[in-house]
C-alpha cells in the first residue's frame, strides 16, 4: 500500500463518516459539521494528489484546497445564520420536526 | 570575542550536541532549545508578574508588595507555592475533561509560538517559509481554550465572560494579521529571520526599522492596540475584569489550573510582543550603528521588556471599554485604518527614495486618522436607553 | 509508511467519529476541532505547509468558533429529550458505508496506476504568491468577491427582526 493509497483510504473514510453524520443526526448544526468533515475530505485528496502526482510545482492541488477551505469558511457562516434564523422562526434545531413547508 | 558573546548560547548547544551520535543530533538539538524556552520565559514571567504588582502600586500611588523579600522580591516565588498547594475545586456540575484540558490547550498554544521567534542571531528554533502564518495559527487556537474555559465551568458568568473574550479576540484578530500584512508585503516574505534581516541595516546611525517609517509607525500602533485586546489586557479586559463579572472565564478554576490560565495569559503577551519586536522593532538589531557590539539577544529580550513595562504602564493609565465600545473600535475605526496603512506602505513602496514619500505618506495617514475619528467615533447617540433582550 | 501517518490518521478518523457519535452538542464541536486539527497535521506530513497552517487558521480558529457560537445561540447545549438521531438513520448509515465501499473499491482498484513515490516538492510561500497573482488570479478575486457576498449574507440572515417581537 503506497502512501498515496493510505492517504486516499483515509479521506475516503472521513467522507463517509461525515456523510453518515449529515444523515443521521437530528441537530442541524451537527449535519453542517458533517458537511463541513466532507469537504475537509476532499482537500485531504486534492493535498495527497498534489503531493505525489506529476507536476507538484504548478501548485494546481494546493491552490484548489486553500480556494475550497476559503469557500467551506463562507459557506459554513451562511449555513449557521441560516440554521440562527431558523431557530428563531421555529423554536428548535430539530430536523425531524421540520417537516412541513407550513411557515 | 564579539561575535562570541553574540553567538555564545549557539556554540554552547553545538558543543552540547557534540557529545552524541550524528543522527540523535538533531533531535537533541530541539529538544534542548525547547527545555531552555519553557524554562526561560516562565522565569520572565515570575519577573513579569512582580514588575507588574510593583509598578501599578507605584501608579496608584501606594507600594506594591514589601513584604516576602526585599522590596517584595521573593513575591513571586510566594505566589507560585500558594498556588501549587491551594485545593483543586472542580465543580460539580462541570464538564470534567473539558474543564481539564482548557488551561493545557492554552498553555500549549501559546509555547508552540515561541517556535518561530528569532531570538538573536542565529537563534531560532525553527526557520519556517511561512513563521508567521504559523504563529497566528497558534494564537488562533488560544480563542477556544477560552471558550472551552467558560463553557465547561457551567457559570453563568463564565460563559458570558468567555462568549465576551472570544467575540473580542476574533474582532481584533483581523487589525492584528493586517497590520503585520503590511511588513510582509514589503519586506516579500513571511519568514521572520527575513523579516529581521531586512531590518538590519543602518543609514549613518539610524536603523532601519520599520516603525521608523510613517506606514510602520501606523501598523505599530494599530499591532500594539490589537495585541492588548488579543491578550484581553486593560483597557480590553472587560472578559476578566473583576468588578465587572468576578473573574470571567477563569471563576472556577483554582489552585495550578488557575496559575496555567495566568502563566499563558502573561506567555502570549512576550509571544506577542516577541512578534512585535521582530516586525517592527527590527527584532534582535541594535538601535544605532555604534551599538551593535551588545549581543543580539540581549536587544530582544530588552525590547520584549521594554514593550511589557509599556503593557504595564497602559493598564495602570487607562480606563476599561466596554463591550459595545470595544467591538466598535476594532471593526469601524481599526480595521479601515490597517487597510489604509496597507495602501499606504505600497505607495512607501512605489514611490521610491526621497522625501516625498515621508511627507505624502505621512500626509494621508494623519488626514485618515483624523477623518474617521471625527466620522466615526462621535458619541451623540445619548437619547432615552433602549433595552434589548436576549431570546 | 510512517508511523506518524497512522498516528494522525487515527486521531482525525477518531475526531470525526466522536463529532458524529456523541450526545452532546458541544462535544461535538470540540471533537470536529480535534478532526480538523489531525487533517491540518496529515497536510503538514504531505509537505504541503501553508495549507496545513491555513487549515488551522481558519477552521479551528474560525469555523469551529461559528459552529460554538451558534450552538450556544440555539440552546444546542441542552440535552435532547429523544434519541439524538433520526428515525431513518439506519438508510443514512447504509449510504454513508456504500459510498465507502465504492470509494474503497477505487482506490484499491487503481492502486497500479496510481503515481508512486516523487521527489518533495520545495514550495516556497513566494511561489504560491507569485501563483495567487499570474495564473491563479480570477478565482482570487472571485473569491474574495464571494466572501464578501457571505459576509453580507449571513449578517442579513441572522440580523433581528425588530419589528416582530418587541
Amino acid at each position: 500500500m503506497t502512501p498515496l493509497t493510505g492517504f486516499l483510504l483515509v479521506a475516503a473514510l472521513l467522507f463517509a463518516i461525515g456523510l453518515a453524520g449529515a444523515l443521521t443526526r437530528r441537530n442541524a448544526i451537527l449535519v453542517l459539521i458533517g458537511i463541513e468533515l466532507m469537504l475537509n475530505a476532499a482537500n485531504l485528496n486534492l493535498i495527497a494528489f498534489w503531493r505525489y502526482g506529476p507536476h507538484p510545482e504548478a501548485l494546481t492541488g494546493m491552490m484548489f484546497a486553500i480556494f475550497s477551505i476559503a469557500v467551506a469558511a463562507a459557506e459554513a457562516a451562511v449555513g449557521l445564520g441560516l440554521v440562527i434564523s431558523i431557530y428563531r422562526h421555529a423554536h428548535t434545531t430539530d430536523l425531524d420536526m421540520m417537516n412541513r413547508m407550513k411557515g | 570575542m564579539i561575535e562570541k558573546m553574540d553567538q555564545i548560547f549557539v556554540s554552547l548547544l553545538h558543543w552540547l550536541i557534540s557529545f552524541l551520535p550524528a543522527f540523535l543530533q538533531p533531535f537533541v538539538g530541539v529538544v534542548i532549545c525547547v527545555a531552555v524556552i519553557v524554562c526561560l520565559y516562565p522565569a520572565l514571567f515570575a519577573l513579569a508578574v512582580l514588575l507588574e504588582r510593583k509598578g501599578l502600586g507605584r501608579m496608584q500611588n501606594r507600594y506594591g508588595p514589601n513584604r516576602v523579600g526585599p522590596f517584595g522580591i521573593l513575591q513571586p516565588i510566594a505566589d507560585g507555592v500558594k498556588s501549587l498547594t491551594k485545593e483543586d475545586i472542580v465543580p460539580l456540575s462541570a464538564d470534567a475533561v473539558v474543564h481539564f484540558l482548557a488551561p493545557v490547550v492554552l498553555v500549549v498554544a501559546v509555547f508552540m509560538g515561541f517556535a518561530v521567534l528569532p531570538m538573536g542571531r542565529n537563534m531560532v528554533l525553527v526557520d519556517m517559509d511561512a513563521g508567521l502564518l504559523f504563529y497566528f495559527a497558534m494564537s488562533a487556537t488560544t480563542e477556544l481554550s477560552v471558550f472551552m474555559a467558560g463553557w465547561s465551568s457551567r457559570n453563568k458568568y463564565s460563559l458570558l465572560g468567555a462568549m465576551r473574550a472570544v467575540a473580542q479576540m476574533i474582532s481584533y484578530e483581523v487589525p492584528l494579521l493586517m497590520s503585520s500584512v503590511a511588513v510582509v508585503m514589503i519586506t516579500g516574505s513571511l519568514s521572520l529571520t527575513k523579516i529581521v534581516a531586512a531590518q538590519d541595516s543602518y543609514t549613518g546611525i539610524f536603523p532601519h526599522w520599520y516603525i521608523f517609517t510613517p506606514w510602520g509607525f501606523a501598523g505599530f500602533v494599530m499591532y500594539a492596540i490589537a495585541t492588548t485586546a488579543e491578550t484581553n489586557r486593560s483597557p480590553f479586559d472587560l472578559p476578566e475584569g473583576e468588578s465587572e463579572l468576578v473573574a470571567g472565564y477563569h471563576t472556577e478554576y483554582s489552585g495550578f489550573k488557575f496559575a496555567l490560565f495566568f502563566l499563558g495569559e502573561y506567555v502570549a503577551m512576550f509571544s506577542i510582543s516577541g512578534l512585535g519586536t521582530t516586525l517592527f522593532l527590527g527584532g534582535w538589531s541594535a538601535p544605532f550603528s555604534f551599538l551593535t557590539w551588545v549581543p543580539s539577544w540581549i536587544w530582544f529580550f530588552s525590547k520584549i521588556m521594554l514593550s511589557i513595562c509599556v503593557f504595564i504602564w497602559v493598564r495602570g493609565t487607562l480606563p476599561r471599554l466596554r463591550q459595545d465600545q470595544l467591538m466598535n473600535f476594532a471593526w469601524k475605526f481599526v480595521l479601515p485604518m490597517t487597510l489604509l496603512n496597507l495602501f499606504v506602505a505600497a505607495l512607501w513602496h512605489f514611490l521610491g527614495e526621497g522625501w516625498q514619500r515621508w511627507v505624502f505618506c505621512s500626509a494621508i495617514l494623519v488626514v485618515a486618522y483624523v477623518a474617521m475619528g471625527l466620522v466615526e467615533m462621535r458619541s451623540d447617540h445619548f437619547g432615552p436607553r433602549k433595552y434589548r433582550y436576549a431570546e | 509508511m510512517s508511523v506518524v501517518f497512522y498516528i494522525l490518521a487515527a486521531m482525525t478518523i477518531a475526531g470525526g467519529l466522536a463529532a458524529m457519535l456523541l450526545k452532546n452538542t458541544v462535544h461535538c464541536a470540540l471533537a470536529v476541532t480535534v478532526a480538523f486539527s489531525g487533517l491540518a497535521f496529515l497536510f503538514l506530513e504531505l509537505d504541503a505547509q501553508f495549507a496545513g497552517f491555513a487549515q488551522i487558521l481558519v477552521y479551528v480558529g474560525a469555523v469551529a468558533i461559528l459552529v460554538v457560537f451558534a450552538i450556544l445561540l440555539t440552546r444546542g447545549s441542552e440535552t435532547p429529550k429523544d434519541s439524538v438521531y433520526s428515525k431513518n438513520w439506519l438508510a443514512g448509515l447504509v449510504i454513508a458505508a456504500g459510498v465507502f465501499a465504492v470509494l474503497g473499491w477505487a482506490v484499491l482498484q487503481s492502486a497500479a496506476v496510481l503515481p508512486h513515490e516523487t521527489a518533495t516538492p520545495t514550495v516556497t510561500v513566494l511561489d504560491i504568491g507569485n501563483a495567487l497573482m499570474t495564473r491563479y488570479v480570477l478565482p482570487l478575486e472571485i473569491v474574495a468577491l464571494l466572501l464578501t457576498v457571505a459576509m453580507i449574507g449571513a449578517v442579513i440572515v441572522a440580523l433581528h427582526e425588530k419589528t416582530e417581537a418587541q
